[in-house]
């Protein structure tokens, strides 16, 4: 047996102790772990090292001895992405076990030989950064696990089309619109519009953050599709800062209709379908601006 | 050889593309077209492509040919009933057909190429130098 699981399976229960302890005393969450529960995960942890440590291979944590220890720290690091530790956290709870392991060797190899210290607190320092490294590797996967997921629910919940009346529908985007985006905001509008025989589509960009260059490709593309099918687009929403960012890059929309809110949007869509609003009392709802243009210009 | 059939509807042609277009029909369809036009005298043409699932460059292609065919013969052209999955295609390939005129159902085909060919009509009226 080396030196360092002698040294370790020797002093198990008071590295464990002081272990637990500091980690009280520094990062352990109580609003997080209760601990009984650190206690557990301590000690299960430390079993699997020992048992690791003992086997052939001491210090390489890639060997099947180390299977046990892996998952055990796969899991709770895991866990305690879910319940919402930071990644400092996560880290010290491996890297807080170096200081009373290398008490223990002092202890134990005091007197002996520097060569015979140091060899040992190199392999103790290895094996605790790897395991370390595991530990972070297992919270990042998890973190990255959990946002694809909100991002396909994201995507799912984010393009509902609505019909606003007969042959008028609306398609509020809200987000960045990336390419997997557009094709979904595609796809269900041009569905709708076939379904619904539908001639006019508002495209509403009120909750789009920013119009870069690609995103103006991604609606144009869109407008496109629908043109081809015989429908007609109106983009809304369009908001200051935004219409001075698409000047400024230089992004062509003459070919397409734009108005800064939907309800002009919606008026436009009206008055091309051949439809006026009329207050009940007869009076011309003025809420229309461009009938209101067209009956000036009439005049 | 199979063909697609082109109808006369008045002064309108009416053309369905019920089957998978491949390159030597689109052709021929552009041959029949024309020759149709010249023809008969015809002021509009409506093909309707609510069929057709799939397209390619080529097709896109004849798509537009067609429709500034026509109005070189004198004929405005509409094309309706596009479906999403081949608007898409299009789109993705780079063909957004600036010069044709798209409807959603033949009916409403109909209608924009009646008022295009009254349009059309008018218009050449209104170039006329005034007497």
């Amino acid at each position: 047996m080396n030196q360092l699981a002698e040294i370790i399976s020797r002093n198990e229960d008071k590295i464990r102790a002081e272990w637990i302890d500091g980690m009280t005393r520094s990062v352990q969450r109580a609003d997080l772990i209760s601990k009984a529960e650190l206690d557990e995960q301590c000690g299960a942890l430390l079993g699997a090292i020992i048992a690791g440590v003992k086997s052939s291979a001491p210090t390489d944590v890639s060997a099947a001895s180390w299977e046990s220890a892996r998952e055990l720290l796969q899991s709770i690091s895991a866990s305690r992405a879910r319940q919402g530790f930071s990644p400092v956290d996560v880290a010290t709870f491996v890297l807080s076990l170096k200081q009373p392991l290398f008490a223990s060797i002092r202890d134990t190899l005091k007197g002996s030989q520097d060569d015979e210290m140091f060899k040992t607190v190199w392999a103790a320092t290895e094996l605790l950064d790897r395991l370390a490294l595991i530990t972070t590797e297992a919270y990042m996967a998890t973190r990255e696990e959990l946002i694809t997921r909100q991002q396909q629910e994201l995507l799912e919940l984010s393009t509902p089309v609505v019909k606003l009346w007969d042959g008028i529908l609306a398609l509020p985007i809200i987000g960045t619109l990336d390419s997997s985006r557009t094709q979904m905001v595609m796809e269900s509008l041009l569905q709708t519009v076939v379904a619904t025989n539908s001639k006019y589509a508002i495209i509403d960009i009120t909750g789009v953050p920013t119009v870069d260059t690609l995103v103006a490709q991604h609606l144009l593309k869109t407008i496109t599709a629908a043109r081809l099918m015989g429908a007609e687009c109106i983009i809304s929403g369009v908001r200051p800062q935004i219409a001075q960012t698409i000047v400024h890059l230089g992004i062509n929309l003459e070919d397409v209709v734009t108005k800064a809110k939907l309800s002009d949007a919606f008026a436009l869509a009206l008055d091309r379908s051949g439809r006026t609003v009329t207050r009940k009392d007869g009076v011309r709802a003025s809420a229309n601006p461009i009938s209101t243009l067209l009956e000036k210009r009439e005049e | 050889m199979e063909r697609i059939p082109v109808l006369r509807m008045g002064s309108l042609l009416l053309v369905t593309i019920q089957v998978d277009m491949h390159d030597k029909l689109a052709l021929q369809l552009q041959d029949d077209i024309t020759q149709r036009i010249s023809d008969f005298g015809s002021t509009g043409v409506l093909i309707d492509i609510s069929s057709l699932e799939i397209v390619d460059s080529f097709i896109g292609r004849m798509l537009a040919n067609i429709a500034a065919m026509s109005r070189v013969l004198g004929a405005e052209a509409v094309v309706v009933g596009m479906q999403p999955a081949v608007a898409i295609t299009l789109v993705e390939l780079g063909m957004s057909l600036p010069g044709v005129r798209t409807a959603l159902s033949v009916e409403a085909g109909m209608e924009l190429l009646m008022s295009a060919v009254a349009k059309a009509a008018r218009g050449w009226e209104d170039d006329r130098p005034q007497t």
